[in-house]
């Protein structure tokens, strides 16, 4: 207590995330304790609520500022705060502590990833705007603004990013098509309407690294000539709502947003639109119906949304992490993100290891890394400590991929060869207990819960989906239900008007080909190599 | 109680969408109330219909009272790898409740003044799938729950609102 008489010591920084995942497992009340326990013993300390570093693991997972650098300690829970202040985690001296994972930047999964698009996760608070410019903050933006337009837009091509939401279209082609249409208001829309269940590397961006998000909508305003931009947010994420508002608001102030960006003669405006719990406005033209206020019905394309789309007018439509990534090509250069990554799939893909995983969380890396690799060098196997049995990568639209498949590359083509996506980069892992009949039942049953119900192969096909796959698994095993069921599939992938029906047979009959023994049918050499 | 005009006059503004007038309104008073679609229909220059669809078409959206507890449990794929369905049947159990019974049963196209005390809806995805299974209670986000963690979470939230947590010995 007599340390504000004397001379203070100098505040040692304490770095506590505010992440949802961090928030979920009691980082608040964390928090407090921390600050609690420093006053009752009269030590000066910084708190900071920073982004998460992506372990999610090891969330709540508190850093100190030491002289070597953040010491991390994981999992830290309310009750252990005491005894670290007793071990000396000031003074560096808490490594012996059972929370202590030591230096975080030396962690292996962190340290062996390729971060580019999430180079700022979780080093500083996500709204601190000296911060964002001490990471290489707005040096894209200012590199775009000194490029002619269509060398920008050249560059990004060459760049080879590719939407990241799952579709993998080319972005700069997308952007050249805005850009040479003719109307009096284009708009940039991101799409940040992240439904897919093991994915969250949008909702980690937004939480974690808000300004670069907004800083690569800018640049895409910019140099395709649009002025507004809305970046829809599912309502499940109400976290990235506040955070994105807030750091919309200071972005504002700092002259980042409005009628000169930087003073650069260009005018941008930004807000948040919210949607309402539907997962086909994830589908981009029913995004664009939604945030029009309508109800989250698919359009026919053409004409596509670049030509027409919100309101009818000239539209970027791009997910979180594409528009995110865009900062880093313009400050580092098209041929620096390009020589990432392998085939067509250039760059960087921030996978995200969901589900029955030891070391869950966001791994970044260039295309090319196998599902065993990130399954076992990073996740450590299954959480439950049983053999990992199937990945689903690519969310509920995804393939189920079997162990045989777990060499092939994470890349666009390679996936593609096998009927499998690499989709938005999620993978989440089942271990031996699972039942594959019981997960594509669900699959259908997601679907029709979801279907926006325009076209009928999704409408009515997912019910019929349901129904049939609970024969099968009642034990009507004969061959009259199992082609049933593949023609029903292949009505629905033929005949639908988006992904949302044209991709649930995906799952679905990769359960069937690789674990025919849940549905209680034999294995049939054929399917197996399908 | 709600006043439907006093509400469409405070957030039906220029520019504004219908979805983000309804996000608005139920942001206040806790959900839509059906008589509020006539008036926002007439003060939107849109059809009574166009208002109930969209109304309807999003799961976000609810027109009766909102719960005294709510909790809200994701059923999809990574949840379920670690073992959401049988959390769900420990929490229709603990509960004595049963998950969306408020689609099956219809009531929420009625109109109740007062909340149920306790109501179970399925979700997908709130975005912690490293750290799953996931839930909220009244809003607030849980990982990583398991039947102990919802059973001390749902007391407390129960405490909290003012309700006794319904014994079911069946667990």
């Amino acid at each position: 207590m007599n340390s504000q008489a004397g001379t203070p010591p100098s505040a040692v920084r304490i770095f506590v995330p505010r992440d949802s995942s961090a928030l979920a497992l009691g980082a608040d009340a964390l928090a407090a304790a921390i600050e609690a326990e420093a006053a009752r013993r009269g030590v000066a300390i910084e708190l900071v609520r920073n982004g998460s570093r992506g372990l999610l693991w090891l969330e709540p997972l508190v850093e100190v500022q030491t002289s070597a650098g953040r010491v991390g300690y994981g999992n830290v829970e309310a009750a252990d705060v005491a005894a670290l202040f007793d071990a000396g985690w000031l003074d560096g001296g808490g490594s012996t502590h059972a929370r202590a994972v030591g230096l975080v930047e030396e962690i292996p999964y962190l340290k062996r990833q390729q971060r580019l698009t999430f180079a700022r996760l979780g080093l500083a608070d996500p709204l601190s705007i000296d911060d964002y410019l001490a990471h290489e903050g707005l040096v894209g933006l200012k590199a775009a603004l000194a490029m002619d337009g269509d060398a920008a837009v050249e560059a990004l091509i060459e760049s080879g990013l590719r939407g990241r939401g799952g579709a993998a279209f080319p972005a700069g082609i997308k952007w050249r098509t805005v850009r040479a249409a003719q109307a009096a208001q284009k708009y940039i829309v991101c799409n940040a309407d992240e439904g897919d269940s093991g994915t969250f590397s949008d909702r980690l961006s937004m939480e974690g690294d808000p300004y670069g998000l907004i800083e690569g909508m800018i640049i895409a305003g910019v140099v395709t000539g649009a002025t507004r931009g809305y970046i829809y947010v599912r309502s499940e994420y109400p976290h990235a709502i506040a955070m994105l508002n807030a750091a919309i608001e200071r972005a504002r102030e700092a002259g980042w947003l409005g009628a000169s960006v930087l003073g650069s003669g260009h005018a941008f405006e930004l807000e948040v639109a919210k949607g309402a719990g539907s997962y086909v406005c994830g589908e981009e033209t029913a995004l664009l119906e939604s945030l029009e206020g309508k109800r989250g019905i698919v359009r026919a394309k053409p004409p596509v949304p670049a030509l027409a789309g919100l309101y009818g007018q000239p539209t970027v439509i791009n997910n979180v992490i594409t528009l995110a990534t865009v900062p880093v090509i313009f400050a580092r250069g098209a041929a620096y993100y390009r020589d990432f990554g392998m085939g067509r799939s250039r760059g960087t893909l921030p996978f995200q290891l969901a589900g029955n995983i030891l070391r869950g969380g966001l791994v970044e890396l260039a295309f090319g890394v196998t599902l065993r690799e990130l399954i076992d060098e990073y996740g450590g196997g299954t959480a439950s400590g049983r053999p990992a049995r199937a990945v689903q990568v690519g969310g509920p639209l995804g393939t189920y991929l079997p162990e045989s498949q777990w060499d092939i590359p994470l890349d666009y083509e390679a996936y593609a060869a096998v009927g499998a996506v690499v989709g938005h980069g999620g993978l989440v892992v089942h271990d031996d207990t699972s039942n594959l009949a019981e997960l594509a039942q669900y699959a259908m049953h997601f679907c029709a819960i979801e279907s926006c119900g325009k076209c009928t192969p999704c409408r009515i096909g997912s019910t019929r989906g349901v129904e049939v796959i609970q024969r099968i698994r009642n034990g009507d095993t004969s061959d009259k239900q199992v082609q049933l069921l593949r023609d029903l599939c292949d009505t629905m992938v033929s005949g639908s008007l988006c992904a949302m029906g044209g991709m649930t047979p995906y799952p679905v009959r990769s359960a069937l080909d690789h674990f025919p023994e849940d549905f209680g049918l034999r294995a049939e050499p054929k399917a197996a190599a399908a | 109680m709600f006043d439907a005009d006093r509400l469409i006059a405070r957030h039906c503004c220029e520019g504004r969408s219908l979805l983000a007038v309804l996000h608005a309104i139920q942001d206040e008073a806790g959900f839509i109330p059906p008589e509020v679609v006539t008036p926002l229909a007439r003060a939107m220059n849109l059809s009574r219909a166009e208002v109930h669809g969209v109304l309807t078409y999003y799961h976000h959206f609810r027109t009766s009272a909102p719960p005294r507890v709510g909790v809200a449990l994701c059923r999809a794929e990574s949840c379920r790898s670690m073992g959401t369905e049988a959390l769900a049947a420990h929490i229709e159990a603990r509960t004595g409740c049963r998950f969306d019974a408020k689609h099956a049963d219809g009531t929420n196209h009625g109109h109740t003044a007062e909340g149920a005390p306790v109501e179970l809806e399925s979700v997908y995805c709130l975005g912690q799938c490293a750290l799953s299974p996931a839930m909220t209670i009244n809003g607030t986000l849980h990982a990583k729950v398991t039947p102990a963690k919802f059973d001390a979470l749902f007391e407390a939230a129960c405490t909290q609102a003012g309700i006794e947590p319904a014994h079911k010995e069946s667990v």
